[in-house]
């Protein structure tokens, strides 16, 4: 086993400085050493098996499941159900038939900026996909992948500017979804990271604001957003000076779909920044003060010194913290089911909303397609982060 | 070229910036504090003055009354108590597990190099899906369970030479975060039957091995940056020393991360004490967690909200207690310590 594992490479031998038969030295005698942890092979394998199959027991059998629901139909039948196997036909209605102006949304033909925005994310992606097709280390198989990511891209595109930047198109639940997504996870970062990075210096109140700042997340979500729904209570809600000092009194927020998706994003930014702000401090407090002391003592301003030491050690754990909020921001469900019901109509319908109705409706197996298509999707968005952002800026992937 | 001073140079910032900072700090602590405010002063308040309009100061604006909160702990009594035994159990013992189980697998995955065979996965999936699929149709679970085993093990042989292409340790990583895609919706009924065929329907242990194995992939992301970012030399140099791999984790490791141990625990301990979804479908009457108390003051006569905010008020109480007990190792100091000293 140990001659196909290599587990520990020595770096690259910078540690030892001094002298090059000392260095050779030094890197023998630790590579013995580190030999004979390698064959500690109980270790290798009682620290990671653990946790895989656990999880692979409680995967695979939901994975499975919730396909075969997805392929079929419930029917009520004397004496009970009966699931009927009804093929595509869940995808088919979501996708192309009677759901699709509720899941995709109206699409109608773009307008200028639309048919712009749409043409330079062809030309885009043409070049990109003939730049990897003429680079060096090309094979077949990833040509292929990255052909159909760039239809998929394009073919997304396309269904964005449909139903947002043409006459008359209507965004349907996976749109929303994404407008959450992104901009939700764009002002938590910045909040967060803005927050932390305050908290490490030394300010007045410190640990009275680090532990206050956690407070949003630790309220069960459903409690979020019944909250909320006092806070955007127009009459008796606490807020409600301000919203009449707006002009706003007997406003409901049913009556305007951005406003109500921006009640929405809100509500989510205030919940979920100190899940960006705890993993950010920790990361920060555990930087290496005196790099940044030593490059202060030498000269360096504080933003060249955020630049190119702090930015750069807690790169990882960003990419990290978004593909995590990625992941549990495409689940969005709580916020706008309670604050607005998905409504006005079904402008603030997330994707795991649209499932939630349909499930409640019995409709088990359209809500298990809508559960397959969001796998898919966040999927391949987390597969394209990885592999294009992550690995760029971390060795571990 | 070391500066005694410096370290005052890095975290002091000057005085103007320093209010600047402080304004701003201040401003988003309201933004944070207000809405807990309200719910404050809404858990003393009777259905009538909640209805009437906003009234924020008790004694000034309105008269207030403990209704809500006797309604909830003594009315309500061990209805309440049991969920609030319940999370707290789920929470901490899930929790607790899954730090431990997705520690040590985020530090074997930035320590050790994995090669897993493609050829051996697919069996293994197999060979899986060929017991969940025996089980479906019928058969014991004992005998489904036992098939699968032999035809893993008869097949493993053969398709381990054949099929040597390989995976790494990143693939390892991105499968295990790519289990909590699924949401819980479509997780929920198959778990339903799984948990059903064991017995284990309304059990909080249902609950603790769910939390278990969602809250792992958040541990092994988050750590696995953290136990990256630790610099190797004092491991190495352990190592040098002869010491055993168990003993490099216990007595360097994990002291040195602290903070990402206690930042993460912090965040799984939520998801796990404030999960919905799952805990709706898992259990009916004994195994009731806090969350769906609080969803269950929505009764048919609208929000109840002076009930509602007792029971959130009281769940997040141990919760911020703890973050107050732990908040002080999310600190600076230990590392540097241990490497320069």
């Amino acid at each position: 086993m140990a001659s196909s594992d290599s587990s520990l490479e020595l770096g690259p031998p910078e540690p030892v400085p001094t002298g090059s038969a000392l260095r050779g030295r030094a890197t023998r005698r630790a590579t013995d050493t580190l030999d004979a942890w390698r064959s500690d092979g109980a270790a290798r394998w009682l620290f990671i098996w653990p946790a895989v199959l656990l999880i692979l027991v409680l995967s695979i059998f939901p994975l499975v499941a919730s396909i075969a629901l997805s392929l079929s139909k419930l029917a009520f039948q004397q004496g009970g159900i009966d699931l009927k196997l009804v093929g595509f036909a869940n995808y088919q209605q979501l996708l192309f038939g009677l759901e699709r102006s509720h899941f995709l949304g109206v699409l109608k033909p773009p307008n200028p900026n639309g048919w712009a925005i749409v043409l330079a994310t062809v030309a885009l992606t043409v070049a990109a996909w003939a730049r990897a097709a003429r680079s060096d280390h090309r094979r077949p198989v990833g040509l292929v992948l990255r052909l159909v990511g760039g239809i998929l891209l394009v073919g997304s595109v396309w269904v964005v500017v449909g139903a947002l930047a043409s006459e008359g198109g209507r965004p349907g639940a996976l749109i929303v979804t994404l407008i959450f997504v992104f901009v939700g996870i764009l002002l938590q970062y910045a909040l967060g990271l803005g927050l932390a990075m305050l908290l490490v210096q030394q300010v007045p109140w410190r640990r009275f604001f680090r532990i206050v700042f956690l407070i949003p997340l630790t309220i069960t979500p459903v409690g979020v957003g019944y909250m909320f729904l006092m806070m955007t209570d127009t009459s008796k809600g606490p807020l409600e000076p301000i919203w009449v000092s707006l002009g706003l009194r007997d406003f409901t927020w049913v009556t305007d779909p951005w406003l109500a998706r921006l009640a929405v994003i809100i509500g989510d930014t205030w919940q979920w920044t100190p899940f960006v702000f705890i993993v950010l401090l920790a990361a920060l407090e555990s930087l290496d003060q005196e790099v940044r002391e030593a490059a202060l003592v030498d000269g360096a301003g504080r933003w060249q010194s955020f630049r190119h030491i702090t930015m750069p050690a807690i790169l990882p754990v960003t990419t990290t913290i978004i593909l995590i909020r990625l992941i549990e921001g495409f689940k969005i469900i709580d916020m706008p089911n309670i604050l607005l019901g998905g409504g006005p109509g079904t402008a603030t319908q997330s994707m795991t909303l649209q499932a939630y109705v349909d499930w409640n409706t019995l409709n088990l197996g359209r809500s298990a397609a809508i559960s397959y298509l969001l796998l898919i999707l966040v999927s391949v968005v987390a597969t394209v982060y990885v592999s294009f952002v992550r690995r760029r800026v971390t060795d571990l992937a | 070229m070391r500066n005694p001073f410096a370290r005052r140079a890095v975290t002091d910032l000057p005085p103007p910036a320093k209010l600047a900072a402080f304004v701003v700090l201040v401003v988003w602590a309201v933004v944070v504090l207000f809405p807990i405010y309200w719910l404050f002063v809404t858990s003393f308040k009777t259905p009538y003055q909640v209805d009437k309009g906003p009234f924020y100061i008790p004694f000034v604006d309105f008269q207030p009354t403990l209704d809500a909160w006797r309604y909830i702990l003594v009315e309500l009594g061990n209805d309440t108590l049991r969920p609030y035994v319940n999370t707290v159990i789920v929470g901490l013992s899930s929790s607790v597990i899954a730090l431990l189980m997705g520690a040590a697998a985020a530090y074997a995955l930035v320590r050790f190099t994995y090669r897993p065979r493609v050829g051996m996965i697919g069996l293994g999936i197999g060979s899986m899906a060929f017991g969940f699929g025996a089980a479906a149709l019928g058969a014991p679970v004992v005998l489904a369970a036992a098939s699968a085993v032999a035809i893993f093990v008869t097949l493993a042989q053969a398709i381990g030479r054949r099929f040597t292409r390989s995976m790494g340790n990143s693939d390892i990583a991105f499968w295990l975060i790519s289990q909590r895609i699924l949401p819980p919706i479509a997780v929920a009924i198959p778990l339903y039957v799984l948990f059903q065929q064991v017995g284990l329907l309304d059990n909080i242990v249902a609950l603790i091995i769910t939390y278990v194995a969602t809250n792992i992939p958040i541990v092994i992301w988050l750590m696995r940056d953290y136990f990256a970012s630790l610099p190797r030399e004092l491991e190495e140099s352990a190592a040098v020393d002869g010491a055993s791999i168990y003993r490099i984790v216990r007595s360097i490791v994990l002291p040195i991360s602290v903070p990402g141990l206690v930042a993460t625990f912090l965040i799984v301990l939520v998801f796990a004490w404030n999960e919905f979804l799952i805990a709706l479908v898992l259990t009916s009457a004994n195994a009731q967690t806090m969350p769906l108390q609080v969803a269950a003051q929505n009764a048919t006569r609208g929000p109840q909200w002076w009930a509602m905010s007792v029971l959130i008020l009281i769940m997040i109480a141990p919760v911020v207690v703890m973050a107050v007990a732990l908040e002080r190792y999310i600190t600076k100091g230990i590392l540097v310590g241990a490497l320069k000293g």
